[in-house]
């Protein structure tokens, strides 16, 4: 059992778990991810590594309310622990000094973004971060994220902070006026990573997305996260889950992660899930 | 003189065809004592017994089998445990007519003794037993398994019966493999499987699960900085080959793995009491003709398929499935679709299946495996209506741990290299099972693992006592 060491709620059916995996911790890098089993009858869940504590032997995960699993999850509280949590699992993210990097962040796709652009910061990269929510209350981890970038930009769909419009949006005018980043990297709904690699390729800038395809074991053993990238079928478990967005097929992936829609009938009614990308999270 | 044999196999008892295709309970239900001792006395006991030599292990058949006949179970577990650890999984899953009983002598006229459903029950008969463990002083040395499939048990058990300290690190939240993740509860009850396992922890051996070696920990660390003198690697031939036909990532394309892992595994076949959700359809077809291929055709039947296809690309004689099986298949009511080969996966606007294309194929001249190849007959393309499919085609070796381990020699194909003592190209690493051979059978991986762990003893050994 993996003991959640302290619980935060940071928006509306959105949760910060600290959880203890010392051995997880010790290996994590930015851009892997873990999976979680809540109790004997649960599913895998594949959550992206928010950050980690070496010294401690925690992992932070940073979590929407989706659907059965997430909501299952989302009752526990600090003091309890979950039956399983494996990692870390992919590649991490490819860190260099590339330059002026854009890290764009979709929803609750800041807490994965974080990390990296800490990392990204360190190796010596001029660092922005753009963040985009629904609306004020789901804007979350904005300190966090004011630590690792040089630069911070927020935005919200309905303008009810700081400014209106998506994060492609901010993203366009940030490129018109200060010029092409040397990377840009987004993270978030699936429509909102499509959106942001249709506009860079206009302007030919190198993009990478982390995919959050449909997954079981996270180990290469079940195929189920297949994605095609240039024509090429590719496991994001093994393979990414980081890919070029300019080769990613997006229409692909849109109808896989909508596989299990009708089997999830059970689920209660979903919360929101913050997603900043215009588009429905999760597919 | 010789006496009259009784030509035929005693049948085992068998759940009705029509109720089983609805359940995930055993479908063979083993034989009672009496039944067991009536097969033994078809037994000749031979002086040169030619099944001994059928069995990838070599277990002692004409001995165990008189032990049988007199009713001597017990001692007739200890028989076959010498060189089988895991005769109740063995007698259920060894494709016997491959194997020991191709070679029975009462073969040659008659049906050959059946010495599977023999060792299945002697298997199962200690089972409820507890059995008496002898184990060696400990010699101080630590050795890590990295796989729990039937290679790394058998390794494991062996290691620790002669002292030494035995860790496991198993990927998946459960340990056993394709035992527990592949092959349905209908086959082989999973509660066979945990209980050889609860035996092993009972030996002193440490099971770590969600561990990925390679990820949590490379092989040199485990070798250099936690202390372990050897490593045994037995992490199978998980990894799910596709065809590489246009539509194969459309929704309703599973590969057999993901379908048998959502149900065995994560028990998708008691959802919504289990978490984890399954696609089953109407109908379904199943590419491929080997054991994978009938368990996934079988699984679906089960989770309330209409109509279920096996599509296979050369004729019922090339099956490569255990006969048992097919029997047992056909008997639930799946369908053949012989020497047809499938072509593309089509699919509607949403990205669902909706068929698939396949071709027929005739039988042409021998290829290099001794089998007739099958070629395509131009324009006998059709589609066949479906909404799941399910790819078995095979499986190669998962790369995560060779992958962080360069100076670990593989083959083109990925497979680790080992000499038949198991020994590889890195000092104190051995390797067995379907890692090094690629997809086989659970007895040639547990055999492995024995071999392997004769020679790691014998490594530790010749390093003498154990220095702190
Ligand atoms: C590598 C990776 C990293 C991720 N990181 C995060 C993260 O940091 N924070 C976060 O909130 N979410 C993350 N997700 C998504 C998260 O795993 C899903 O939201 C969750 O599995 C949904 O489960 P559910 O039963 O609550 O939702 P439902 O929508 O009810 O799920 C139905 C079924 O579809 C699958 N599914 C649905 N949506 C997704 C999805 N987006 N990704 C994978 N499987 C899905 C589920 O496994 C389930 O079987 C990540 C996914 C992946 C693959
Ligand atoms: C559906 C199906 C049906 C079959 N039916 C039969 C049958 O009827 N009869 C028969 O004889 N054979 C059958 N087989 C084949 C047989 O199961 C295999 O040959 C056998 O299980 C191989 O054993 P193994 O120990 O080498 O590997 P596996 O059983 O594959 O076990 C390997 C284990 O290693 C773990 N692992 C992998 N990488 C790592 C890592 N880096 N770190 C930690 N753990 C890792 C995996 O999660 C897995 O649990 C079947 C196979 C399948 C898939
Ligand atoms: S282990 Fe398999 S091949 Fe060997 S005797 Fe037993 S059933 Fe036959
Ligand atoms: S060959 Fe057949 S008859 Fe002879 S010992 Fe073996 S099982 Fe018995
Ligand atoms: S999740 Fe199973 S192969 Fe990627």
């Amino acid at each position: 059992m993996y003991q959640i060491m302290s619980k935060k709620t940071l928006a509306p059916a959105i949760h910060e778990y600290e959880i203890l995996a010392p051995k997880v911790a010790k290996k994590a890098k930015a851009g892997q991810f873990i999976i979680l089993r809540v109790d004997e009858n649960g599913e895998r869940i594949p959550l992206t590594i928010a950050d980690y504590n070496r010294e401690a032997g925690t992992i932070t995960i940073v979590f929407a309310e989706a659907g059965y699993s997430t909501k299952k999850l989302g009752k526990l509280n600090a003091g309890d622990a979950v039956q399983d949590f494996v990692g870390p699992l992919g590649v991490p993210s490819h860190v260099d000094k590339f330059g002026k990097v854009v890290m764009v962040a979709g929803g609750v796709g800041v807490a994965p973004v974080f990390p990296i652009a800490r990392e990204m910061k360190a190796a010596g990269n001029h660092v922005v971060g753009i963040m985009g929510a629904r609306s004020k209350n789901l804007i979350f981890w904005e300190e966090r994220m004011k630590e690792v970038c040089h630069e911070l930009l927020v935005t919200t769909d309905d303008g009810s902070y700081v400014r209106k419009g998506f994060v492609t949006d901010v993203l366009r005018e940030y490129i018109e006026k200060e010029g092409k980043p040397d990377l840009v990297m987004a993270i978030g709904p699936l429509p909102m990573m499509r959106a942001v690699a249709n506009l860079t390729k206009e302007y030919g800038i190198k993009t990478m997305v982390s995919l959050n395809s449909i997954m079981v074991d996270g180990t290469g053993m079940c195929g189920a996260c297949r994605v095609t990238v240039g024509g090429e079928t590719r496991f994001v478990c093994v393979d990414g889950p980081e890919f070029d967005g300019h080769l990613v097929d997006f229409e692909e992936q849109l109808m896989r992660s909508r596989k299990y829609k009708a089997e999830e009938q059970h689920a209660l009614n979903r919360g929101g899930c913050g997603c900043g990308g215009g588009g429905k999270c999760h597919g | 003189m010789a006496k009259q044999i009784i030509p035929k196999k005693h049948p085992m008892p068998h759940q009705d065809p029509q109720v089983r295709a609805k359940n995930f309970d055993e479908v063979a239900l083993g034989y009672t004592e009496e039944l067991a001792v009536a097969e033994a006395e078809r037994c000749l006991n031979c002086k040169k017994p030619l099944c001994k030599q059928g069995c990838p292990v070599g277990v002692d058949i004409p001995e165990f089998i008189a032990l049988v006949k007199e009713r001597k179970f017990d001692e007739a577990a200890r028989v076959i445990k010498r060189t089988n650890a895991l005769p109740a999984v063995c007698g259920r899953v060894c494709p016997q007519e491959n194997q020991c009983e191709k070679f029975c002598v009462v073969g040659k006229k008659h049906e050959p003794v059946g010495i599977g459903r023999l060792e299945r029950f002697v298997g199962d008969y200690i089972m409820n037993k507890e059995e008496e463990i002898e184990k060696s002083e400990p010699t101080g040395y630590k050795v890590a398994i990295v796989g729990s499939g039937p290679a790394g048990l058998a390794c494991a058990a062996d290691l620790a019966r002669w002292g030494h300290s035995v860790t496991i690190f198993e990927a998946l939240h459960t340990p056993g493999g394709v035992l527990m993740y592949g092959i349905p509860e209908f086959r082989l009850p999973k509660r066979i499987v945990q209980k050889e396992i609860e035996n092993l922890k009972k030996m002193g051996v440490e099971i770590e699960t969600n561990a990925i070696i390679g990820q949590i920990a490379s092989l040199d660390e485990l070798l250099n900085e936690e202390g372990y003198d050897a490593v045994f690697l037995g992490t199978g031939a998980g990894t799910p080959y596709f065809m590489n036909l246009p539509g194969e990532n459309l929704n309703g394309v599973y590969s057999a793995n993901e379908f048998l892992t959502r149900s065995n595994l994560m028990k998708a076949y008691r959802f919504p009491v289990s978490d984890t959700p399954i696609k089953v359809g109407k109908k379904v077809a199943v590419l491929g003709g080997g054991n994978v291929a009938m368990d996934a055709a079988r699984t679906a039947l089960r989770l309330g398929a209409e109509e279920v296809y096996i599509v296979y690309r050369r004729s019922r004689a090339e099956l490569p499935a255990r006969l048992e099986e097919i029997e047992h298949a056909e008997e639930e009511g799946v369908k053949f679709l012989f020497l047809t080969n499938p072509t593309r996966y089509i699919g509607n606007e949403e990205g669902w299946l909706t068929g698939l294309e396949c071709i027929k194929m005739e039988l042409g001249e021998p290829d290099a495996s001794g089998r007739r190849k099958p070629i395509p007959i131009a324009g006998s393309e059709f589609v066949l209506p479906v909404d799941i499919a399910i790819v078995a085609i095979g499986q190669g070796p998962n790369p995560l741990l060779t992958k962080t381990t360069p100076d670990l020699e593989t083959n083109k194909r990925g497979n680790i290299v080992a000499d038949e003592t198991g020994k590889t190209s890195k000092e104190g690493v051995y390797a067995g099972g379907d890692v090094v051979t690629g997809a086989a059978t659970v007895i040639k991986a547990m055999g492995a693992g024995r071999v392997a762990a004769r020679s790691i003893h014998e490594y530790l050994m010749a390093k003498g006592p154990k220095k702190n």
